[in-house]
């Protein structure tokens, strides 16, 4: 077998591309706990100061932005979300990947259609129209229900379960008695533990840094963590030091997610991705 | 093996000696229980996919004013749009900042993966580390850019100008602006892009590549001839992705002018999306703003078509 050894251009590439990568995010540490002054100074200051407590209590009682309240709304949204996503998606995915049925293919045709839609671009208006006349803008249900489904969901769990699921095991199961949801919840999902973890991962972090919809039903008073930062945002002056602290503070919890789970991420995107 | 062959026969002709109730919920749970487990999403589908597309539809059919009164409008809002220099400036902006981020994107994803796939220590934190963007908010990356290229005292332009370049403008004018937003989306998406390639690369069967060698074919050839051939299906995958995720651009534009959907003063990196949201949430033009959605949801097939036979190709026949 060959073994193909870095050259110094492929190390110098990654070393650029770990940097790039990087970067920013120890650029956001920088201006977070600086001042505002030096935050615009020139030349740039390339280190950090000593600023970032004072800025994230700043960013933390901030009277406009309800920061504390769009940590805690944007975790139950994406909490939900996620829960909902991964329960549709192993369901059907395990039909699809291990039952018969008429119109199997037909309906997983269809899924796969539905995922080119745009939904949340295409479908805004009426949704919002939905939303005013069920009386549930500023609430975290009008954020929530669009999301519920997602069709790239049921499309990973089909090609999961299909890989770590034999027909025969299913059968097995059948032949010992076993019910259809008995043997989903015994014998398919801890085989597609990886599988549920990328998904629930991937469905969380898109979540959580959801933008478009959350401004349009939701009000400064009621806002998810994106929508807390724009509120950190005034309208004459841009104080950077305070908008930094509040997205360093924002990224927090996807970032402790990539420490745990990264390998999962890196592995099971890797595993499932794509056979298309 | 032979062992539980022996316990599950047994069993097996337990299940026959059933009281027939049991044995009729058993085939009514193999007949029915499929489409009961596929249902949630395609109930969910109709109330929130399908109702809201097929409203889009019916809204972009009449002209919606500012107190609420609706006329119908026929196909007026489509041929009025079609006659907008704002839609099409939009348009242009969108299909411009998509081909300026895209296409390096792809190029960097693919040589970034051929990195990734090299025998080298530390391969999993090296490999995560390119994933790093990713858990960022889309948000916070679009602040930090911005003022990353800020005018005056921004890092872009202070290191330019220590190579001599004068200051740019990113916000005000055309083309740096796009290629300010098309580095925001590039440097968010390119490292995921790599991640994907890799799975695909790793999926090519080792044996090509030792052919190949004993042929005495370079490995730049070996890369040309054999990994972008094979990779056709993942690049497919990414490609339409990206097309969707770069037609549909929103957050990175918005953040870039302060979270106004105008897209600068001259309306220099509104997206159709901005437009859309523009129309239906600041002008309540419900009609217009729907009928400029379908648009858009034409203009991601057009899109989607072009790079699919486009991709086609690249791999085929070589």
């Amino acid at each position: 077998m060959t073994v193909w050894k870095p050259t110094v251009l492929t190390r110098v590439l990654l070393g650029l591309a770990i940097f790039v990568s990087a970067f920013p995010l120890y650029w956001m540490l920088v201006i977070a706990s600086r001042t505002n002054a030096d935050a615009v100074a020139s030349p740039p200051k390339f280190l950090p100061g000593g600023n970032l407590g004072d800025n994230i209590v700043r960013v933390l009682t901030h009277p406009e932005a309800q920061f504390l309240l769009g940590l805690t709304n944007s975790f139950i949204v994406a909490s939900v979300v996620t829960v909902s996503v991964i329960l549709i998606s192993t369901l059907a995915g395990f039909a699809f990947a291990n039952l018969n049925f008429k119109g199997r293919n037909a309906l997983l045709l269809l899924v796969l259609l539905t995922m080119a839609v745009p939904l949340q671009q295409m479908g805004v208006v009426p949704l919002y129209r939905l939303m005013v006349s069920l009386e549930w803008t500023n609430t975290l249900k009008a954020v929530i229900l669009p999301y519920l489904l997602n069709g790239f969901g049921v499309f990973l769990m089909t090609q999961y379960t299909r890989q770590s699921v034999p027909m025969e095991l299913v059968e097995a199961a059948r032949v010992d008695g076993a019910a259809t949801l008995r043997i989903w919840w015994n014998v398919v999902l801890p085989a597609v533990r990886p599988g549920m973890a990328v998904l629930g991962i991937n469905t969380f972090m898109l979540m959580w840094n959801d933008y478009m919809w959350p401004l349009i039903v939701l009000n400064q008073e009621n806002p998810t963590v994106q929508i807390a930062i724009n509120g950190l945002n005034a309208r004459f002056s841009t104080e950077y030091s305070l908008i930094f602290a509040g997205t360093a503070l924002s990224i927090i919890p996807l970032v402790l997610v990539f420490v745990l789970f990264g390998r999962q991420i890196v592995g099971g995107l890797m595993e499932g991705a794509v056979k298309a | 093996m032979s062992l539980d062959t022996l316990p599950r026969a047994s069993r097996n002709t337990h299940r026959r000696d059933r009281p027939p109730g049991r044995r009729w919920r058993s085939r009514l749970d193999v007949k029915a229980m499929p489409y009961f487990l596929v249902s949630p999403y395609f109930i969910l589908f109709a109330a929130f996919g399908l109702f809201p597309l097929a409203f889009t539809l019916y809204y972009s059919l009449y002209d919606y004013d500012l107190t609420g009164t609706t006329e119908w409008a026929g196909l007026g809002n489509y041929t009025a749009l079609l006659g907008d220099d704002d839609f099409w400036r939009a348009t242009v902006n969108t299909v411009a900042m998509f081909v300026i981020a895209t296409v390096p994107q792809m190029l960097l994803a693919l040589f970034l993966a051929n990195a990734l796939n090299k025998h080298m220590r530390f391969r999993l934190p090296i490999r995560m580390s390119v994933l790093l963007p990713l858990v960022t908010s889309v948000v916070a990356v679009a602040v930090v850019f911005t003022q990353l290229f800020a005018r005056d005292w921004g890092l872009v332009n202070y290191l330019l100008g220590l190579v001599g370049v004068e200051n740019t403008n990113w916000r005000a004018e055309r083309i740096p602006s796009w290629i300010a937003i098309a580095t925001m989306v590039d440097w968010r998406w390119t490292g995921y892009n790599a991640i994907i390639f890799l799975a695909g690369m790793q999926t090519i069967p080792k044996d090509l590549y030792e052919a190949a060698s004993i042929d005495g074919a370079s490995r730049r050839r070996q890369f040309w001839q054999i990994t972008l051939p094979m990779l056709r299906p993942t690049m497919i995958f990414v490609v339409l992705n990206s097309t969707i995720g770069g037609l549909t651009l929103f957050s990175e534009p918005m953040t870039f002018y302060n979270g106004n959907p105008d897209g600068g003063s001259q309306g220099q990196f509104q997206t159709v999306a901005m437009f859309v949201y523009k129309e239906a949430f600041r002008e309540f033009d419900y009609g217009y703003a729907s009928a400029a959605a379908w648009l858009l949801f034409l203009l991601i097939l057009i899109g989607a078509a072009i790079n699919f036979l486009f991709v086609r190709r690249i791999g085929g026949t070589r």
